[in-house]
């Protein structure tokens, strides 16, 4: 393990029931860096993503996490309230579809402004003004802060998720699927503002997706994976123009050209 | 007294068992403990976890005082008050200073308690989060990690809303710097009363069979924004029979031509000040 590295995942194994989810899974990710996981559905792509946060426990193998001052931890091996904490603080999560996140009940200011009011913010205004700050930042008009989000567009929902997500600048995002379910043009402003978003606040991020192309665009480092193995991993321009395994050959040239 | 029936109705083994939640509560300030409630002879919401409470606490000596929404003249006050003169054969007053036990509904006496002096809550719903996480796994877990980030969303709401948090009752307290805590719909003009109260402070939950306790001279904060302070609401009038303008005001509707009547809610409260001859 070299000395830098922010998340480091080895030998992880998962089986539900006779299923193997995951197979003897190593994963490294270092700080500012985008890795994509891509694979068909039923590889074992979100179950990696859950293993390595922490909201899901392998059977064998471990998952080390650097904290900010530099301590290495194992994430399975964490009390629940220092995980919670990272949660909350260092971490943040994407679901696929923002109302999992979201709360719905709760104005567009509120559900940005819950995750510093669960880090003990207090003050009122502060809490508001950050929230439109961050609003903007996600190119959501000011003035929607009080709108309830089940007054917003699919595209415009998944853009607060992120506001949300990254109020408390956190140093790792996990994203399962952030562009799904959206149509071409929202997708599109969507991946750029996450572009933006990640490189601008050196956000490390670990992407599950299924689409190749988002990979590309987004993700430095790609992982491949079929049946619950990574089957091939580099770097991701490298890998989906040469690719070396079959099924990454097949999974490349499964893409449609418009 | 009535014969027939155990000293103050509950049997002696259930009165033990209550006694422990009792004492595991107040070791704990603020934290729900679970007991196993009886079937008691009145309707669920009517006082039953404050009726097993005083039941377990109660002694030959204690002097009894019952009051609903302040008042001791209505039916359920009355009610309680002669349930225990029957089967407990304890002393009833209606005066404040006098009584030992104050079981109450929705209100906190507005004459300072003492030391010594023991308030037992009847609570609806203990769980302040109920509203706001529906699955009780999960806010029993937020007690236990202190996570009340969704507490202070709520109150965010309000004030986005309305410009000002909208929690006339039961407005949620912070107990000893660590428990979030319901305080049974007491309203929120009483909450400052709880803080560093010299009186020993229970609170039953019948029918969601919980058990706190706040023990005298703890802190209770109610919570709110450092910008947007707590304020306790009162309605600005004096009481129309006494005079008073500090106290907590009933409005009463007499007569169908738009007539309003404010009057102090804490009858023994006003009817010594009238004693001494107070008048608007």
């Amino acid at each position: 393990m070299s000395e830098e590295t922010l998340l480091c995942a080895s030998g992880l194994s998962l089986r539900f029931g006779t299923v193997p989810a995951l197979l003897e899974v190593d994963a490294e990710l270092w700080p500012g860096e985008m890795l994509a996981v891509v694979g068909e559905s039923g590889s074992g792509k979100t179950t990696l993503l859950n293993v390595l946060s922490g909201r899901l426990r392998p059977q064998s193998g471990v998952v080390w996490y650097r904290d900010p001052e530099g301590r290495l931890a194992d994430v399975h091996a964490m009390p629940l309230p220092a995980l919670r904490a990272l949660h909350r603080s260092d971490w943040g999560f994407v679901h696929q579809n923002p109302r999992d996140n979201l709360r719905m009940g709760v104005s567009a200011g509120g559900n940005v402004g819950e995750r510093l009011m669960a880090q003990g913010s207090r003050h009122y205004g502060r809490i508001r003004a950050e929230a439109i700050a961050w609003l903007g930042q996600v190119e959501i008009d000011a003035d929607r802060v009080d709108d309830l989000p089940r007054t917003f567009s699919g595209g415009m929902l998944q853009r607060l998720q992120i506001a949300r997500t990254l109020v408390t600048h956190p140093r790792l995002v996990f994203m399962d699927e952030p562009t799904g379910g959206l149509d071409v043009s929202v997708q599109a402003r969507l991946l750029d503002l996450i572009r933006g978003l990640v490189s601008r606040l050196g956000i490390a991020a670990v992407l599950v997706t299924h689409d190749l192309a988002v990979a590309r665009l987004l993700a430095q480092r790609i992982m491949v994976m079929q049946r619950g193995r990574v089957v091939e991993a580099g770097l991701t321009d490298q890998v989906l123009d040469d690719p070396r395994h079959p099924y990454t050959q097949l999974l490349v040239s499964s893409v449609l050209q418009a | 007294m009535s014969s027939g029936y155990n000293f103050a109705y509950l049997d002696e083994q259930t009165k033990r068992m209550l006694r422990r939640a009792i004492l595991k509560a107040v070791a704990i300030p603020g934290h729900q403990v679970p007991f196993a409630s009886r079937e008691m002879p009145l309707p669920y919401g009517w006082g039953t976890g404050g009726i097993q409470v005083t039941a377990a606490i109660i002694g030959p000596d204690d002097v009894l005082k019952v009051i609903d929404q302040g008042a001791d003249d209505t039916t359920n006050a009355v009610s309680i008050r002669h349930f225990f003169a029957r089967t407990a054969g304890v002393a009833t007053t209606t005066r404040t200073g006098d009584a030992t036990i104050i079981q109450t509904r929705h209100r906190v006496p507005e004459t300072k308690l003492r030391a010594g002096q023991i308030v037992v809550f009847q609570v609806p719903q203990p769980e302040p989060l109920s509203r706001l996480e529906p699955s009780r796994a999960e806010t029993r877990r937020m007690h236990a990690l202190s996570e009340y980030g969704l507490m202070h969303v709520k109150l965010y709401e309000d004030i986005t809303r309305y410009g000002h948090v909208a929690i006339s009752y039961d407005y949620p307290v912070m107990v000893n710097f660590r428990y979030l805590m319901a305080p049974s719909p007491i309203p929120a003009f009483d909450n400052p009363r709880l803080h560093m109260m010299p009186a020993l402070q229970l609170f039953g939950a019948g029918r969601e069979k919980r058990i706190y306790a706040v023990p005298p001279w703890t802190d209770v904060r109610s919570l709110d924004f450092d910008d947007h302070p707590f304020r306790p609401a009162r309605a600005p009038h004096s009481c129309g029979l006494c005079g008073a303008t500090d106290s907590y005001l009933d409005e009463v509707v007499v007569d169908d031509c738009g007539g309003r009547l404010f009057v102090c809610s804490d009858t023994d409260h006003c009817e010594t000040r009238r004693g001494n001859g107070m008048r608007p």
